[in-house]
Order: structure tokens, then sequence, then C-alpha cells
């Protein structure tokens, strides 16, 4: 895991539930590949095409709220965002995303001050985030849990365990 | 100091004598449910993770409701995964055709009071309404379960619910549970354990308890769980003396208590697109709709269909209004046209789809277009949820969707009972 880097911000809003980050229509789908292309399509159909690797999402609370699909962080994984700076997470989005090695970090006050296409600097190590002249301070994340999202997720941690 | 249900549930698995909210641990899981649409996904996971045989195929319940009957070419691939891995790790217990998962899981008893459960789904927190700890996980962790039989797990904190007194006519578990998501917030309960108890849950069937702990995902919760009692011992089909420790203490630490009078709810709706966006039906009168959904493993069990029926005898729904009614499961589809129900709806102009997922998911049976307005008995009125994002969703109680459908608008569905 880079302990410092930059990315372009995506910015969406409160309660962003599972169904937006996929729909269920798509959850068929055989690859997560052919998913990630629907990303948030019902509020913004065009996003998926214009995230590009390393961009990161800022949202408000309860992000991932909804169903238990682990498409949800999957597709975002795939899409290579860097990590996401929300208010809060919902339970089963968070274990999820980091299973997947998706990085999640929570702050309040960045939404109000950001603006989509702002770029803003993550810190890991300082558990900072810069925008600008402001930093904006994450809660840090338990070592075991970045080590996972370093590993790659949950199967390669598990895959060690039975020695393969 | 004392123990919350919750609490005491987790002491019961870990064999603890103590255990504080906030604290790590494993616990050993009793039963797990996988449905058909994370099923590949689960079996390629455990694979990845390097897993050969599952820890217990007694313990695995596979149960195909998402994509049942079929809807598209590809569905069926998910089901040839699942039947090839059952078959090849000995897992006896799949349900191809019997209606949604989380009706099941309680109906055909691989969850009674007291366990531990994990579940492929978000609404696995439908069966704390019988006294068990569950919830919805992703398939990944679903996968190491299968593997190891253990997850580890934060113990939550609780928020009670005190619900006294006799609810008013009209007004049902849904409307509780609603108002109670409104109070509170989509993220009221994130990481908790929601409990509900006092008289009138008491008073509540088994299936109106259901409803609750269905829907206490929705405001972020890991649980929803009801101390289990007589009636939850005859409908799990256990000796009550064995569960006598399944009780919050009456010193037991909450995070914060709410009471309510029964005698002050009404019939509410959730108004699209979010499940605490509460309004009171009397707020919403005449507001047109063009189609009824009433069903789910929120509101699809015999009493549901038991009120719409009652209000749709002898009746006709609305001109250009659709009225889809989709039972919780086989046994309650059996059930109802056993006792006439499923004919009064039909012959009140209703589509009867099968026992299964359907149109609360947005799968099949029912998908709206652009511009069509719903109001539907299941949990999730997001944006989108049963087919178009310029769609919208209203959410009430099965009462409150059969007068609506009667008059292709919203009305107060106490002047029909």
């Amino acid at each position: 895991m880079k302990e410092a880097f930059k990315g372009r911000v995506w910015k969406l809003g409160d309660d962003i539930d599972t169904d937006i980050i996929i729909p269920t229509q798509f959850l068929a789908l055989k690859t997560v590949e052919d998913m990630k292309k629907y990303a948030f399509n019902p509020l913004r159909p065009e996003l998926a095409a214009q995230i590009q690797p390393g961009d990161i999402i800022v949202a408000g609370k309860n992000f991932g709220c909804g169903s238990s699909r682990e498409q949800a962080p999957e597709i975002l994984a795939a899409l290579k965002i860097s990590c996401i700076i929300a208010k809060s997470y919902a339970r089963i989005f968070y274990r999820n995303a980091f299973n997947n090695g998706l990085l999640l970090l929570e702050n309040n006050e960045l939404y109000d001050y950001c603006s989509e296409g702002d770029h803003v600097s993550v810190q890991l190590e300082s558990s900072q985030v810069l925008l600008g002249e402001k930093s904006f301070e994450v809660a840090s994340i338990p070592t075991d849990l970045l080590q996972m999202v370093e590993a790659g997720g949950l199967v390669p941690f598990m895959r060690k365990r039975n020695g393969k | 100091m004392g123990y919350t249900l919750t609490e005491k549930i987790i002491m019961r698995n870990t064999k603890r004598s103590s255990v504080t909210a906030g604290e790590l641990l494993n616990v050993n899981v009793d039963r797990v449910m996988v449905h058909d649409i994370f099923a590949p996904f689960v079996v390629e996971k455990f694979r990845e993770m390097g897993f050969e045989k599952v820890w217990n195929p007694d313990k695995i319940v596979f149960v195909y409701d998402h994509l049942v009957p079929t809807s598209f070419i590809e569905d069926f691939r998910h089901h040839k995964i699942a039947d090839a891995f059952a078959a090849e790790q000995h897992i006896k217990a799949v349900h191809r055709a019997d209606g949604v998962c989380h009706q099941l899981m309680p109906e055909l008893r691989y969850v009674v009071p007291g366990q531990v459960v994990f579940g492929t789904d978000s609404h696995t927190t439908t069966y704390g309404a019988i006294g068990s700890f569950s919830t919805g996980i992703g398939y990944t962790e679903m996968a190491a379960i299968f593997g190891t039989g253990e997850l580890w797990i934060k113990v939550p904190p609780t928020l009670k619910f005190i619900i006294n007194g006799e609810l008013p006519q009209g007004v049902y578990s849904k409307d509780i549970i609603l108002r109670i998501l409104g109070d509170i917030g989509a993220d009221g309960g994130t990481y908790k354990a929601l409990e509900f108890g006092g008289s009138t849950i008491k008073g509540l069937s088994i299936s109106s308890r259901m409803t609750l702990s269905n829907m206490a995902v929705e405001a972020g919760a890991k649980v929803g769980v009801i101390e289990p009692d007589e009636k939850t011992f005859a409908f799990s089909g256990v000796e009550g003396s064995q569960f006598q420790d399944l009780k919050s203490d009456p010193d037991a630490n909450y995070e914060k208590v709410f009471y309510y009078d029964a005698s002050t709810f009404k019939p509410v709706v959730a108004c699209p697109s979010n499940v605490d966006n509460i309004s009171d039906v009397e707020a919403l009168l005449g507001t047109k709709i063009d189609q009824g959904f009433i069903g789910s493993c929120t509101n699809g069990r015999f009493e549901d269909l038991e009120v719409a029926a009652k209000i749709l005898k002898g009746r006709k729904i609305a001109p250009f209004t659709k009225l889809i009614v989709t039972p919780a499961s086989r046994s309650i589809y059996a059930e109802a046209a056993k006792a006439g129900i499923i004919g009064i709806l039909v012959e009140a102009g209703a589509i009867m789809n099968p026992p299964a997922c359907g149109l609360c998911c947005g799968r099949s049976g029912g998908i709206v277009s652009d511009g069509e307005r719903v109001i539907a008995t299941n949990n999730r009125n997001f944006l989108g949820r049963m087919g178009s994002p310029k769609s919208e969703i209203f959410l009430a109680s099965p009462a409150t969707v059969a007068a609506a459908a009667l008059e292709g608008k919203i009305v107060d569905p106490r002047k029909y009972l």
C-alpha cells in the first residue's frame, strides 16, 4: 500500500446505496470487468467511463448502504479507485471493501470543502488528507486491516493460511 | 452488570461468561445461507482461497430465489454451478423453487433461537425475529466460513425499542418499523443491534415480527433481535426450557432506549427514494400510482395476503393499475390457495408471481418504466430498484398497498377494514 498518493475527486452525496453502485440487473454478468461499466448507472450513467485509475470518491454519510452485494466494492476496486473518503459507511459494505482490497477512509468535513475535479493528497502514515493548504484528519486504519488491503484482500490472506 | 439479548446469544455461542460491546471475537457459525445470485462467487472464492472441503456440509443451505424462474439465458449458470458444488461437497439442503431465502430459513427450521447465522444477503437480519444472531455478509467472507466455520464479529451495542399497548386498526408491524426508520434514519443503527420489545411486540405474530427484523438492516443495523417466547418456540419446534438464557437482563447496558405508545402509530409510507423518508398516509392521499406490489421477505406471508384479500374481496383494482402479488414461499402460496385467498386476489385483478424475489430486487415480474409509480410492501425504494431510475417507489403495509391498488392512488386503508 502506497503511504501517500494523490487523486482526482468524484463527488457523490449521502446514502449512496449498493443498488446505485451496481443495480441488480447487472449482477448476473459473468465478470466484474463486465459489471464495472455500470457503476453508479442509475445516478450518473456516464460516470464509470470517466473514472480513471487512481481517482478518489468523496461522499457523504452512509456510503454503501443497502444490500450485501460484494460486487459493489469489487467493481470500485476494478475501476482502480485509490480510496473512498466518506463521512461514514454502511457496515456490510465496509467489511466487503477491505476484504476486496479497497481502502475506505472517514472524514466529516472534507466533503463540504471539496468540489468535483479537485485533487486531494492522502497521507496514510499521518492519517491526513490534504486539499490545497487545508488538511483533514481521517481515522487511522488498524494495521491488520491495512495489511489485508495491501495483500489484496481476504482471498490472498486465506491462501496464505492454507499454504497455497 | 447484565447483558443484552444480543450479547447473550454471542455468549451462548462462544461459551463465554461475559462479552463487552465493541469487543472483537470469533464466533462458531451454526448455519449459513447462500442464494443463487452469489453462489458462483462463493464457489470461486472458496477455490481461490485454496480450500477443498467445506467445514460442515450439513450447516450450509443453498436457496435459489433471485433468479427463479430464470429470466435471462445466463441465469441458469448460477444454478448449475451451485448444483455441481452441492453435489461435490455433499450439501443436501438445496431449495430450487421453494421461496425466498429469508422466509425458508426460519420456516423450514434451518434457524432456531440462539443460533449465529450468516447469509449472503443483507436481509439475513430477518431471523433475529426468532431470537437468533443473524446478519448479511459478502461472498468472500462466506467462502472463508465455508472453509473454516468461523467468522470474526464486533460485539454490537444495542438500541432498544420498547413498544407498549394495542396497535390501532389498520396499523401493522410494517408501519412500526417504517416509523422507527424515519425516527432514527437510514444510518441510525449502523454497526448496532436493534432489539424490539414491549407488550405490542409480544402480541405480534412471528410473521409480523419478521417484518421488523427484516428491515432492521435499513437502519444499517447488524442484527434486529426479539426475545424468543412461547410463540417462537412453537414456531421453531423447540423446547422453550432450553432457551431460558435468551433474555435481556433488567440491568443490561443499552446505548439508548426508545419508548413508543402503540396507540400513536398510524399507517405510514416511505417516499422515494429512501427508506427513512417517512410520511403519514394522510399526507399523501390522492397520489396516483401505476402498480402495487405485495410480496417479498418483508411482507409476503400468509397474514399479508390475507389482509389484502380482505380489502380486495368482491372488488376490482382500478383500471390501468397493475397489482403484482408474490407469496414469500411455496407453502404460503399453497396455504393461501387452500384458504381461497389466491382466488380472491386473482378475481380482483392481481397478477400472481411465483414465490421468489422477483420484483423486489428488480430482476423480473413487473419491471417498471420511466415515470411509473409503484407502491410496494418490500424493504427498499432505492432509485431504480424495480427498473427505471426514472420510476418512483413508495413502501407501505400490505393493507395500504391493496387499498391503493383498488383506487389507483394512495388512500387510507382504514376505510376498507
